[in-house]
């Protein structure tokens, strides 16, 4: 069994924790040992935020760094960017396109770098980018980012598909299931 | 049955099934789930005190009583119940007394990176630091059996990697624990100082017991490398260095890892050093466990190769060991994404007046601590829980009417209840024109949502006594108190300008419920209109999330905007309107 490395990024109240849950638990339905951290409190609040997930017959370290991700899901077009000396050489950089500003940008005092993706992806990173708030907002929420990047994400496993499906029943609360379960599937394609 | 748990929710599963009774807490990242999660057990009675002091106090009693209790905080939070902490060591317990603290080293969301094994040290207590969360469950119930059978509380240090990180966890069922007899014995319980010259005896004794018990304990343990272990590298750890050690080396070096960081085996030590090649301490923060193995004069590294801030990972294990760096993409430059004040936030009105007119504030620890930010700059200091409140009144007694009428101290309901109130108290009695604004948004915000005492709300969300603000500050002595909502800009800057007018201390409550509780409605999104704007960027002043600028003009993503109307306030042009139907725009 291969140690497999999967950092989440986002901003802070994008649902990174959620959906580091439902990644988690579809690793230990599939007999994994699996250790996931994460950050709350004075973090959490609209800043760069950052959870990992590690599964594999024995792991030790909750935490991933530079050069150890085989993936970074990331919920917003320059938070992969930023992280990216996570990933491995051949690792994948599965990315939403949308953006949203930075303080520092809202501020004036950067400038947003709109290009980030084309210039990774010419750098050699391997990028798979989706628009997941369109996505989001055909399964009924915009909320469901989260949940369409996990989808996303599940086509580079071979994981059954109802294993991801019981994952949202555990983590998801019951009124928000079959929204979600459409945008995992919307995120899938 | 097998779960996957946060190290929080592992230790308070092991509270629930060594039959704790009693859990009194103050919220604190990273320690605030243990306590969140016990509550879910109605077997075991979770209360949110004011602060830490109050917390271990009731714990403490709690255990006097007979029942099992615990008490959890973080890090600096130990700071502020240290008082009952060391004379507790003096007493003894009865029913037994488990404490968690949180260390956050990297400081993720703390103001300093203090160690807290040097409590353990100084009140010359045991304790024990898991690893992971199953260990973090099986620790816990340890930790009730030492605090009982050798009457002493018990410290389990938790980190911020081992609270805020899952894996699985076996469960068990909870154990009959029956709440032991209560009989006065003031020799033990009243500390007195003849009482106490009596009790310090029996703690060094119960230390040195407790030092016996280090050496055969299941909770140190060593790992002897797979080959030649003789001359193998000797890594002496605990907690999640432990697990970095194990990531980059694996069964390649003797390791001894020890699950009771106070006090230390010293036998355990010495046979593992004799029977290792080079020795090598690695620990996060403090050269605690350095310091002794070299007390015991055994030649080991330490901090000579291994920093003493931040937190450490299997990079720096490689690093510092000289191991190769894994091959990564180059790092790529993108603007810094700071936390910030949410888009709705209730403190952002109160900041723009304090900036706008040029106030001095003397600032406290929660969300609020954000109005430091960019692009409000308005806070001076930020100290510790409560330290507005104090430092405002001796920073006015040096510079008197120089300071008095442009200085204010900006505090949360929490943290007021926490020690800002003994502050307040100290500004009417020693009488400094201080002006203190307390940010009522009816809870504790940063720490994620716990009710206080304040809200009307208690832990488990039933109805509590709810502690009237406004006749508290009366009754503290505060002559002039004022209540405004800081989505009214004009409205907050009259009371703030009234107040610090007033001759004699005086307190402006900031009310408005935090914008990310449930409970609250949103008004509809703003949206600007074009025909109006002429891109003066007045309303970019306040720093909001949900405002960005598009080639020059501001825009409202109306995902984000809970229809606030600050930002409508700056406009001059009134070109910010709502989305509503029949409003404006």
């Amino acid at each position: 069994m291969k140690t497999c490395n999967v950092m989440i990024v986002g901003v802070g109240g994008q649902g990174t924790l959620l959906a580091s849950r439902i990644l988690g638990r579809v690793f230990l339905k599939n007999g994994y040992d699996v250790k996931i951290s994460e950050v709350h409190g004075m973090s959490q609040r609209g800043g760069s935020v950052v959870t990992y997930v590690r599964a594999g017959e024995k792991v030790y370290s909750p935490i991933i760094e530079k050069g150890e991700a085989d993936y970074i899901l990331s919920f917003e077009k320059i938070e992969g960017a930023r992280y990216i000396n996570g990933l491995k050489k051949d690792g994948i950089l599965v990315t939403n396109t949308g953006e949203t500003d930075p303080m520092t940008v809202i501020t004036g005092a950067c400038e947003y770098p709109h290009d980030a993706l084309e210039k990774l992806t010419a750098a050699g990173v391997k990028t798979d980018e989706t628009d997941a708030l369109t996505l989001a907002r055909e399964a009924g929420s915009e909320k469901a980012v989260n949940v369409v990047l996990i989808g996303r994400l599940s086509r580079y496993f071979e994981f059954p598909e109802e294993d991801w499906m019981e994952a949202l029943c555990e983590t998801v609360k019951p009124a928000f299931l079959e929204m979600n379960q459409k945008a995992f599937r919307l995120g899938k394609g | 049955m097998k779960s996957l748990l946060l190290g929080n929710e592992a230790a308070a599963r092991g509270l629930f099934e060594a039959g704790c009774r009693l859990v009194s807490s103050y919220p604190g990242t990273p320690s605030t789930e243990i306590t969140e999660e016990a509550a879910k057990f109605p077997e075991i009675i979770c209360e949110w005190a004011p602060n830490e002091k109050v917390a271990l106090e009731t714990a403490f009693g709690a255990s006097l009583a007979g029942g099992r209790a615990a008490c959890c905080m973080k890090h600096v939070g130990l700071n502020v119940a240290a008082d009952p902490l060391f004379t507790i060591s003096y007493t003894g317990v009865n029913g037994g007394l488990v404490i968690f603290v949180a260390d956050d080293p990297a400081m993720h969301s703390s103001q300093n990176e203090q160690d807290s094994r040097h409590y353990a040290v100084s009140a010359k207590l045991p304790m024990v630091e898991p690893s992971d969360s199953s260990e973090a469950k099986a620790f816990v119930k340890q930790a009730f059996e030492m605090s009982e059978a050798y009457d002493t509380p018990v410290l389990v240090r938790m980190c911020t990697r081992i609270a805020h990180a899952q894996n699985t966890v076996e469960l068990s069922e909870r154990i009959g624990v029956p709440v032991r007899a209560y009989e006065k014995n003031p020799q033990k319980y009243i500390m007195s100082p003849a009482n106490a010259k009596l009790r310090h005896p029996i703690v060094e004794e119960r230390l040195t017991k407790l030092r016996e018990f280090a050496e055969t304990t299941g909770l140190n343990r060593v790992e002897w490398a797979e080959k030649n272990p003789e001359n193998a590298l000797g890594i002496i750890c605990s907690g999640t260095v432990y697990q970095y050690v194990k990531e980059v080396l694996g069964d390649t070096v003797n390791i001894l890892k020890l699950g009771m960081v106070n006090p230390l085996p010293e036998k355990l030590i010495r046979d593992f050093s004799a029977k290792s090649g080079r020795v090598i301490v690695i620990e996060e923060l403090d050269p605690v466990l350095e310091e002794y193995v070299k007390a015991l004069g055994i030649p080991c590294e330490g901090k000579s190769l291994f920093p003493m801030c931040g937190e450490f990972s299997q990079r720096v294990i490689r690093e510092k060991l000289g191991l190769p760096e894994l091959a990564s993409p180059a790092p790529f430059e993108v603007p810094g994404r700071p936390p910030i004040m949410c888009a709705g936030c209730p403190h952002r009105g109160l900041f723009f007046v304090l900036a706008k007119n040029h106030y001095t504030v003397i600032g406290d620890i929660g969300c609020y601590t954000l109005g430091s930010a960019k692009p409000l700059n308005a806070v001076d200091m930020v100290l510790c829980m409560g330290a507005s409140v104090s430092g405002i009144h001796g920073f006015n007694k040096i510079r008197g009417e120089e300071t008095e009428k442009k200085t204010v101290a900006v505090i949360g309901d929490s943290t007021f209840m926490h020690s800002g109130m003994t502050g307040l108290a100290n500004i009417a009695y020693n009488g400094s024109n201080s002006t203190v604004i307390i940010v009522d948004n009816s809870i504790t915000g940063m720490t994620g949502h716990q009710n206080n005492p304040t809200n009307g709300f208690n832990l488990r969300g039933e109805p509590a006594t709810k502690i009237d603000l406004e006749a508290l500050c009366h009754a503290l002595g505060i002559e002039s108190v004022a209540v405004c909502d800081p989505y009214d800009l004009k409205g907050t800057e009259k009371a703030i300008k009234d107040a610090l007018a007033f001759n004699g201390p005086a307190v402006v409550i900031s009310r408005r419920p935090c914008a990310l509780l449930k409970n609250v409605k949103k008004a509809a999104p703003l949206t600007v209109d074009p025909e109006k704007c002429i891109g003066c960027k007045s309303c970019m002043r306040i720093g909001c999330p949900a405002i960005s600028l598009r080639d020059g003009r501001p825009v409202i993503d109306i995902g984000q905007c809970t229809g606030c109307g600050v930002c409508s306030g700056l406009c001059a042009l009134d070109a910010i309107g709502s989305t509503a139907k029949g409003g404006e725009a």
